[in-house]
């Protein structure tokens, strides 16, 4: 691949006002490329492998960043960084699995720029597609990494739909399981979105990860208090402990009632574009204690359905042991 | 020729030749065509203590800034990436990937490279010191990025662990493996700074 020192050319916006970056973003729409941190973005242009005609960088706009108290929970701006979210005292003292999961994003540094809106907003993290393939997500028809010689030990166990590619965000399980809900908004308005339907899979759109369409903007994620101070487990398994993404990571919460397990939420990442939500599990093990038995009896149901690909088996045993020690822990 | 103008054509033509190097045509013609907006601008970069005046394309990141048109090549481009730290530079006290911030993000921000590390009458930083003391570097394209990480680290947590230091300097690669050496580098500049 060929490997470039420069940027593209692109013209850049840097508005402080979000209505100003609403603007902007509509009257662009497809020319127009918002930027958090950049982490995702700068990768795909300096390859040449997407392209846009300008940069809409929203980093400068104070009012989309910080965390704070709400109601009925807490809200965190769109453009908070990874690091202020892995370290927030309100974050870190009842929503913890989301601090946990924020804080083993790539490396110490990306953490420091990258925005918890770019992170659940980030594409597919396929070879292929990243070299610029012209492959069935990329707008072409036919799947590079689903065939028996392809590259696909990173890739996706279940909803498969002619890609095959697994969500790259570690964050998004989190949000799943804390039943958070997403703020888009547009020149027509604002919308609120349960984290579960921001996620999309190749079955319903195989050219976008999220709902979020030219001219949405991201302005923040609020996470109810329902499952403030839970229970939780977060863990991600990678090659490398910095810069690798997950091969498979699980993000629970419980709630627990004299040791009894009253309610919880189990989420599975990186084993499909979305995150997977193993509610079947979570109706298994309602009401039984968080032992090594419950865990060893819900094994087999946390992986039905799995499809593996041609190197990526190792996933399965992977995703129950998670699954176990998340209960079980 | 005026020398500042010379070196703004050459940096156009390195860019018109990284264009024309992609493998897409289609790729190239969009960004040929998207000739209008990407004027360098004038800016005044807060480097090192120092106002310094620099021409800047929308798009140019910081570490292309530093190196092609400051001169400040103490700054190195590994990956190019995000994937090596070898770039590592302090805005605002923060450490970030040089080659992943954008120039005109950082226009209102105090940057500090490697240049800036020592004091202004030469004396080596503690962090530089220490690494020199234990012999951290080895072939020492790591070790400008490895003392930024390690003077943001001291500066916010004067006293690490071993632990934390590992933690503090992980975005760092380095193809020798010398880590062992810089965390015993670190620890030995926070027993003396502290
Ligand atoms: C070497 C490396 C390792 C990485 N490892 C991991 C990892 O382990 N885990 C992980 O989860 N990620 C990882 N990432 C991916 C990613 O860079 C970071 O997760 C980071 O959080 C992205 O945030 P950003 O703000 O920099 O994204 P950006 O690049 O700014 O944005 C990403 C996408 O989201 C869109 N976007 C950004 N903000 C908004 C908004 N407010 N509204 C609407 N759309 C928006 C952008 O248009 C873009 O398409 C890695 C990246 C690199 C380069
Ligand atoms: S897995 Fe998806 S992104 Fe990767 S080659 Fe196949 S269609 Fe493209
Ligand atoms: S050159 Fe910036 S991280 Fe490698
Ligand atoms: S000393 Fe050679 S790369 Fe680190």
């Amino acid at each position: 691949m060929p490997s470039h020192d420069v940027m593209p050319n692109m013209e850049l916006y840097q508005p402080v006002q979000v209505e100003d970056a609403l603007a902007i973003a509509d009257r662009l729409a497809e020319r127009g490329w918002l930027v958090g941190g950049g982490q995702d973005t700068y990768g795909w242009l300096k390859d040449r492998a997407k392209s846009a005609d300008a940069l809409i960088d929203l980093s400068a706009i104070e009012s989309l960043r910080g965390v704070r108290e709400t109601a009925d929970g807490i809200e965190i701006g769109a453009l908070t960084t990874l690091s202020e979210v892995a370290t927030s005292d309100l974050i870190r003292s009842s929503y913890s699995l989301l601090a946990d999961a924020a804080g083993v994003v790539a490396s110490p540094q990306i953490r420091n720029i990258g925005t918890l809106g770019g992170n659940v907003s980030q594409d597919v993290r396929c070879w292929y597609y990243r070299r610029g393939l012209s492959c069935y997500r990329a707008g072409g028809n036919l799947c590079y990494a689903d065939t028996p010689q392809g590259m696909n030990r990173e890739h996706a166990l279940f909803d498969q739909s002619r890609c095959v590619a697994a969500g790259a965000s570690d964050t998004a399980p989190a949000l799943v399981a804390l039943d958070a809900s997403m703020v888009v908004q547009n020149l027509n308005g604002e919308r609120v979105i349960a984290a579960r339907d921001f996620f999309v899979g190749p079955a319903n759109d195989i050219e976008n990860t999220t709902v979020l369409r030219p001219g949405d903007i991201l302005t923040s994620v609020r996470i109810p208090s329902a499952w403030a101070n839970a229970e939780f487990y977060w863990e991600k398994v990678a090659d490398r402990n910095v810069w690798d993404f997950s091969l498979v990571n699980v993000a629970a919460a419980f709630k627990t009632i004299d040791g009894q397990i009253e309610d919880s939420r189990i989420v599975v990442g990186a084993v499909q574009t979305t995150p997977r939500r193993l509610t079947e599990v979570e109706n298994a093990i309602r009401g039984s204690r968080r032992t090594a038995d419950t865990a060893e009896a819900v094994k087999e149901l946390s992986t039905t359905g799995a499809r593996t690909l041609a190197h990526n088996g190792f996933k399965v045993p992977l995703m129950q042991n998670l699954v176990k020690r998340a209960i079980s822990s | 020729m005026n020398s500042k103008l010379t070196r703004r054509r050459f940096i156009k033509g390195v860019i018109f030749s990284g264009a024309a190097a992609t493998t897409g045509a289609g790729v190239y013609l969009a960004n040929a065509q998207n000739g209008a907006g990407t004027a360098e601008r004038l800016i005044n970069l807060n480097i090192n203590g120092r106002t310094r005046p620099v021409d800047v394309m929308p798009s140019e990141t910081l570490a292309y800034t530093l190196r092609y048109k400051l001169d400040l090549t103490g700054t190195k481009i590994g990956c190019n990436r995000g994937e090596c730290g070898a770039c590592t530079v302090l805005v605002d006290g923060v450490a970030n990937y040089a080659c992943s911030v954008l120039t005109h993000n950082v226009k209102d921000k105090a940057v500090v490279s490697i240049e800036g590390i020592k004091s202004v009458d030469g004396t080596l930083h503690a962090v530089q010191q220490a690494f020199i003391d234990e012999n951290s570097p080895q072939c020492g394209f790591c070790t400008p990025g490895q003392v930024m990480s390690a003077v943001a680290l001291l500066n916010s947590n004067p006293r690490p662990t071993r632990e934390e230091v590992r933690a503090g300097l992980s975005g760092n690669l380095c193809r020798c493996g010398a880590y062992e050496h810089y965390i015993n580098g670190v620890l030995r500049a926070s027993r003396q700074i502290a």
